[in-house]
């Protein structure tokens, strides 16, 4: 049954019985060719002869005549407004030779999302107006050593006054509390235009619960989670020929970064040569590209290379890490242990600007309910902004939070019920042709196979019909059928922002002379009617027409965009985000 | 920036950083296992002082009597089977390589929650002496440890005695293994006189703001033998007099709540040889 | 700020480069020598992934004085191979997955072969405890730990440093 042919002859160094890899080919053994090349076999990896010789090329492994160092001034405040920043002590230290502040950077914002036209801009790349957490840069040091950096970032003074912070999502959320991020009012991440949270509505969870045998609620709550790689993030950047610019950088998304650093230095991006790849470690902490767009400016202020490095304690206080969340989860369970509705309420703290946060809670409620079919399901997330370090993006990010709550949660339902927690799940476990809250046919599911391993290997003994179970039986027909009656509601509407428009932020930050208002933040490629949805290699049974965005009114909103072009949005993001009607 | 100045002897260095007072800007660098992270973080010293001086490596056992020079790294100390009841002690200070380049003069001034195997000295009794000072009595090391803050000073040397088989017990507390930092270390020597523990030393690591002696314990032990009546009064009183400090590695009141857990369970091995 | 003159024997090879007041050993390396392969983890003594030898023993060189090494021997893991032919060592974390990202592998190799250099068949725990100065954020430790016994226990000839 176990494969281990193609396996070292190890059992691992502690004796353990299992092997590293346990291939249970039993499983949809038709649905595969077995022949397979790569997977399973003890192929080296191509990248570690350079690793085991110490030549791999990670970004700092570059050597540059006349390299300078950047370090920062930062905030020591969890949120204060900024009265004045007085570089003049800095400016005459040895070995300093450029000090950058917000009015050097052409476009000074930097957010990601916004180049894919999700969300409005948010962060600046050096702040000027106010400081939002422990940690914010405001001001860069440019010095031929790192030692020097350091002593010249002591020697800048900037002058705060101390605001109020929130620390805590659900206070955040509350009338009063203070703004962390200008741009979105009432401290949560603005959805489609219209809602501070993002909704799923599948079905009527309110009905299902008074009908329920049991209710049970959970509450989960989890810390921000650091990433620490081994190796810091941080780019180097030199000039190149030609008027370009080469960079070598660690981050986990280099096109993220070229785009990101072009729209913050307004230079096309066939100015610049970025060089990557080698990671040292990343785990989703390497996507926001922090470093880059200011080694560049670096380099091209000074005209010499430029590296810009988190050290140790930077990686871990200002790095950003996975955000914490906080879920409640309710139940309307029956006494047979079937789940009968499920309603979500989550928090995504995203600390104190959206970076990637908004989208994690986009990509949470595409995996809600979690592995089961549930008739009715509700979920309310919130991405919420506090006066903590940025989130960002690791391991599975977006939904290992929640799944640890589902999980949990369902062991307390069969706690409440006295039932095995495994029968539990095998029962109402989706199967393939079942209809999903997101309004998707589940197809190649299997959660209940898992399970079943799951109980062998931990000795547990499951009922007859859950060991008869198969993902493949029992689903669909009217399991697969969409819900008679959604109840949908208008909670959480807000005022005075556009759907889709893409739009910057309000104030003096873009002001060299570099950025008139109607420029594209990427060169003009791109179309301005929407293409074709490329279709799946096996299509969903239901494919609708990609929808017209319906005309949208013209509000007033945070930053001046009347001069901005109307912009359609891209249809690719607007399947996973819009609220489809079936 | 820091400056760096190379002495040919200790007695140089103490003149540098003037007799017993580190003079503001001018620091003795040893190992640099503690000192090279301030220096690499922006906030060293703006002068270190350092000795290629041969003295401050010399391990000298004379019997009962043992002489450590300053220097002499918790490697050297491993590699001495003479001094094998130090064992327990230095191997588990930091990993290999901190086990290379830190020195027992070192671990003396070393902050918390680092410092265990001084706590494993103040409880051996052991005695300093300082750089450029004469030859006589050294001073106890428990002097040193307390004025540490206040009027830090150079060594040259640590001398004690062997214990007595079996009489010395150490125990480090921390979350990873083998290597990790200190939640708390325990040091216990119970010398014993005609079958009674006379003279009972008892110290605690990371229980304060330096290696610190626990009358309390030493008051509930003396006279005894490590029976269990002894331990079960030993351990409620673990933490008299004590003020653990909270940190990233653990509260206060965590470090309240094992203490005497911890020491009970070094002093029933104890008992048990 | 005057630079110091710094004479060495890097990998076997007497070298020399100029070194600032106050800097450390892994800077040194590589931007005053050139050898990139000891890396930056942490600057404070934590994380090993700077580990370096001196005069043979395992020493953390983004805490070692770049000047204290004057007249010493220093080795990186660039001195592991002998020419074209890999260390042992290096060979077995290839067959073993022992490296993902690669980062922490030169001062992991360098801490293996200071054991197997000392005590050419060690325990497990010894090969545990060797390696306990060197944090891995990939692997879980176990390949690694693999290799090193897969060495140590003969499967790659001797566990000695590799031969011409």
């Amino acid at each position: 049954m176990n494969d281990m042919s193609n396996m070292p002859a190890s059992k691992g160094i502690l004796g353990l019985q299992n092997p590293q890899i346990e291939f249970r080919k039993d499983l949809f053994a038709d649905e595969r060719d077995e022949n397979l090349n790569e997977i399973g076999k003890p192929v080296r990896r191509q990248d570690i002869e350079g690793h085991v010789t110490g030549r791999s090329p990670f970004y700092d492994d570059h050597l540059f005549e006349g390299l300078l160092h950047m370090r920062y001034v930062r905030s020591p405040h969890h949120h204060a407004r900024i009265r004045r920043i007085d570089t003049s002590a800095a400016q005459g230290m040895p070995g300093v030779v450029r000090i950058i502040t917000s009015d050097d950077v052409p476009a000074n914002m930097n957010t990601l999302l916004s180049l894919l036209d999700f969300g409005l801009d948010d962060e600046p790349v050096l702040s000027d107006k106010k400081v939002a957490y422990v940690g914010e840069p405001v001001v860069a040091v440019v010095a031929l050593t790192e030692a020097q950096a350091r002593a010249a970032v002591k020697a800048v003074q900037v002058d705060y006054e101390v605001l109020p912070h929130v620390l805590d999502p659900e206070e955040a959320l509350k009338p009063g509390a203070p703004t962390v991020c200008d741009v979105y009012p009432g401290n949560a991440f603005v959805y489609h235009g219209k809602y501070n949270h993002q909704k799923l509505r599948y079905g009527d969870v309110e009905t299902a619960l008074k009908s329920a045998d049991h209710v049970i609620e959970t509450r989960h709550q989890m810390s921000p989670i650091e990433q620490a790689p081994m190796e810091t993030c941080g780019a180097i950047a030199a000039p190149e020929q030609n008027g370009r610019y080469v960079c070598y950088s660690g981050t986990q998304g280099l096109f993220f970064s070229l785009g990101t650093a072009a729209k913050v230095l307004n230079m096309p991006s066939s100015r610049l040569h970025f060089i990557g790849g080698t990671v040292g470690g990343g785990f989703g902490g390497k996507v926001d590209s922090i470093h880059e767009p200011l080694a560049i400016l670096g380099t091209v202020l000074t005209g010499k290379p430029c590296k810009s490095q988190w050290d140790r304690e930077e990686e871990m206080q200002v790095g950003a890490p996975r955000g914490a969340e906080r879920w409640y989860i309710t139940d309307g369970v029956m006494n047979d242990g079937r789940i009968v509705a499920r309603k979500f309420t989550g928090y995504f703290d995203a600390g104190a600007y959206t970076r990637l946060t908004s989208y994690a809670v986009i990509k949470c409620v595409g995996h809600l309910p979690g592995p089961y079919t549930i008739p009715n399901v509700s979920a309310d997330v919130y991405c919420v902004y506090t006066n903590r370090t940025p989130a960002t993006a690791m391991r599975g990010f977006g939904v290992t939070g929640v799944d640890f709550s589902i999980e949990a949660h369902m062991d307390q339902i069969a706690d409440t019920l006295g039932m095995n927690p495994i029968d539990l799940r095998i029962l109402n476990a989706y199967r393939d042709g079942d209809m999903k809250a997101h309004r998707r046919t589940a197809k190649n599911c299997a959660f209940i196979e898992c399970c079943q391993v799951v109980a062998e290997k931990a000795g547990v003994t499951i009922k007859p019909e859950s060991k008869a179970a198969s993902s493949m039986k029992d689903g669909g027909g009217e399991r697969g059928q969409l819900p008679a009656f959604t109840a949908t509601d208008e909670n959480g509407r807000v005022e005075g922002f556009e759907g889709w428009s893409y739009a910057k932020k309000g104030g003096g930050s873009a002001t060299t002379g570099s950025v008139p208002s109607t420029t594209t933040p990427t060169p003009a490629s791109l179309p301005q009617t929407p293409q074709p949805i490329p279709q799946p290699a096996s299509p969903a049974p239901v494919t609708p027409a990609p929808q017209a965005p319906t005309p949208q009114v013209q509000s007033p909103s945070p930053a001046p965009t009347a001069s901005s072009p109307k912009r359609r949005p891209p249809t690719r993001f607007s399947s996973i985000s819009g609220f489809r009607r079936r | 920036m820091t400056q760096v100045e190379t002495v040919a002897t200790l007695a140089d260095a103490a003149r540098q950083v003037v007799g017993g007072q580190i003079s503001g800007d001018a620091v003795y660098l040893g190992g640099g296992t503690v000192l090279m992270r301030d220096v690499n973080a922006g906030e060293g010293p703006a002068r270190l002082v350092r000795t290629m001086d041969p003295a401050l490596r010399e391990v000298r056992i004379s019997g009962d009597r043992i002489r450590l020079g300053a220097g002499v790294t918790m490697a050297q100390v491993l590699a001495e089977a003479d001094l094998a009841f130090l064992h327990p002690v230095a191997r588990q200070i930091g990993g290999p390589q901190v086990r290379a380049m830190g020195t027992v003069g070192g671990n003396i001034f070393a902050p918390h929650p680092y410092g265990d195997f001084a706590v494993a000295l103040l409880a051996l009794g052991a005695q300093v002496t300082l750089a450029g000072g004469s030859s006589g009595p050294g001073r106890a090391l428990d002097d040193i440890l307390r004025d540490r803050e206040r009027s830090p000073t150079l060594i040259s040397a640590i001398e004690l005695s062997r214990p007595q088989a079996g009489a010395f017990g150490f125990l480090k507390v921390s979350r990873v293994k083998p290597k990790g930092v200190s939640v708390m270390s325990i040091a216990v020597h119970t010398p014993q006189s005609a079958g009674r523990i006379q003279g009972a030393r008892v110290a605690w690591g990371a229980m304060g703001p330096a290696p610190t002696r626990s009358v309390a314990v030493e008051r509930a032990l003396e006279g005894g033998t490590l029976d269990t009546a002894a331990i079960e009064r030993a351990a409620q009183v673990a933490t008299e007099g004590l003020n653990p400090p909270t940190d990233a590695i653990a509260t206060s009141w965590y470090r309240k709540e094992v203490a005497g857990v911890h020491l009970k369970r070094l002093l029933t091995s104890m008992g048990g040889r | 700020m005057a630079k110091k003159p710094v004479s060495f024997t890097h990998n076997g090879v007497e070298t020399a480069a100029f070194a600032d007041p106050g800097q450390n050993l892994l800077e040194f390396l590589r931007r005053g020598v050139g050898d990139l392969t000891p890396k930056y983890g942490c600057g404070q003594g934590t994380c090993g992934a700077c580990t370096v030898t001196v005069d043979g023993e395992p020493h953390l060189s983004c805490l070692t004085l770049a000047e204290s090494v004057e007249g010493r021997s220093v080795g990186t893991v660039a001195g592991l191979a002998n020419g074209a032919t890999l260390d042992p060592l290096q060979e077995a974390f290839m067959d073993h997955f022992a490296a993902q990202c690669g980062y922490c592998t030169p001062g992991m190799l360098v801490a293996a072969r200071v054991l197997l250099d000392a005590n050419p068949n060690p325990s497990l725990d010894e090969v545990i405890e060797a390696i306990s100065g060197n944090l891995c954020r990939c692997t879980g430790y176990e390949p690694i730990i693999e290799a090193i016994m897969a060495v140590a226990n003969g499967s790659y000839g001797s566990a000695g440093r590799a031969a011409l």
